[in-house]
């Protein structure tokens, strides 16, 4: 069989084996995950100010607790994206974007 | 001044770490990683990218056994908070009874969930249990194997006499730990039992029950065993729930990629709602 090009969607869809079922695709999912966490760790070591903070939403929310709320909102943005409109996620990926805005901003 | 850092500290958690990678991270990982892809057993995959999660969404089995499933959790919770409560006041608060009550409450948590299943499938049976013989003789034409309404009466009364006892003994030990002065202040003001209950041992008893509503909506939400013994999904599919359709579609049919799909769904579900929970209670100590 062919090799697929180097990161062409054929090349990010491939599966890497069987153990696990891993994909390059998901990987580059969780790598976001991890490195969307280390961000944080790291933003709170260069610019100490994680206390609680009094949202929109009354209720204290510290800067890791806005990082979990827009990732489940997200979640679920997806899930709503889907059943209305089907896929690509497109249209669900700017909403995510301007809803982590306004966690991250006004939560 | 200075304070000490010891970086060793983070080896004890490293046990915790390990173990929770390999019982919650790794398996997550690899429904996320099944829920995208198609397989036909001998572990080949194809990739389907989204389309589990759009044909699963939009199918009227999964919306169905939603449906069901919230249906089962919210009438629970509407019986069993309300029972626990009123039996909690109930219980006696001094002297010899409290052990027996007490004990009492808590054999039912001791019964293992598939011996409750088993146990109410034979004493709900038409013509041959308990329940099942002295409903149908009372002109109750009650069959559980046949009839929805029945099933679902059968399911509930299951669970709220295998449950409300957990909501009893987390109700009772708020009411317990309210100290006697407050009810002394309440007495010297005239205050009848019901502005009692209103303005003292129900904003006691907040923190308790919030566990006890967190507790049972995760334990409902996630219910299986119970309900596979007692009706197995039936009749037809009235009281298959969420979890059941899940296994069904997992093991029955080895539809790995919908039922990977179908887990995620359910699981941000759960984590949706107890996260809601966890903020409300959080709040609630804040307050």
């Amino acid at each position: 069989m062919e090799d697929p090009i180097l990161f062409s969607f054929k090349w990010w869809i491939e599966p890497l084996g069987t153990w696990m079922a891993w994909t390059r695709i998901t990987i580059a999912f969780f790598m976001f995950l991890a490195f969307a966490i280390s961000c944080m760790a790291m933003w709170e070591r260069a610019v100490p100010g994680g206390a609680p903070r009094h949202g929109v939403f009354a209720i204290n929310t510290t800067r890791g607790d806005r990082l979990f709320i827009s990732l489940l909102g997200s979640a679920f943005i997806c899930i709503g994206w889907l059943f209305f409109f089907g896929a690509p996620l497109w249209g669900a990926l700017l909403i995510i974007v301007a809803w982590t805005v306004f966690v991250f901003r006004y939560v | 001044m200075n304070k000490p850092v010891n970086q060793k500290a983070w080896f004890f958690v490293l046990p915790v770490l390990v173990l929770v990678a390999f019982n919650a991270i790794i398996p997550l990982m690899t429904v996320v990683n099944y829920s995208l892809q198609e397989t036909f057993g001998s572990n080949v995959f194809l990739w389907s990218g989204l389309m589990w999660f759009e044909e699963l969404l939009r199918s009227s089995r999964f919306q169905d056994s939603l449906g069901r499933q919230l249906f089962f959790t919210f009438t629970i919770l509407v019986i069993e908070i309300p029972l626990g409560v009123i039996i909690a006041l109930a219980m006696p608060k001094k002297g010899p009874w409290v052990s027996v009550c007490l004990v009492l409450m808590a054999l039912p948590l001791l019964i293992p969930w598939n011996v409750v299943g088993a146990m109410w499938n034979i004493f709900a049976l038409p013509e041959i249990g308990l329940l099942g013989k002295t409903l149908n003789s009372l002109g109750f034409d009650y069959n559980y194997t046949r009839q929805t309404g029945n099933a679902w009466f059968t399911l509930i009364a299951m669970d709220v006499w295998h449950w409300t006892s957990l909501v009893v003994l987390l109700s009772y030990a708020g009411l317990v730990s309210i100290p006697d002065a407050y009810y002394q202040a309440a007495r010297i003001d005239g205050a009848k039992s019901w502005a009692i209950f209103r303005y003292i041992q129900l904003p006691k008893m907040k923190r308790v029950l919030t566990i006890a509503i967190l507790l049972r909506f995760m334990d409902s939400f996630n219910i299986y065993t119970e309900p596979l013994v007692l009706t197995g999904g039936g009749p037809g599919n009235s009281t298959t729930l969420l979890s059941i359709d899940l296994a069904k579609k997992a093991l029955g049919e080895f539809d790995l990629g919908p039922a990977a799909a179908m887990s995620l769904i359910y699981f941000l579900i759960i984590l949706l709602v107890s996260w809601v929970f966890y903020t409300l209670m959080m709040r609630n100590e804040e307050q």
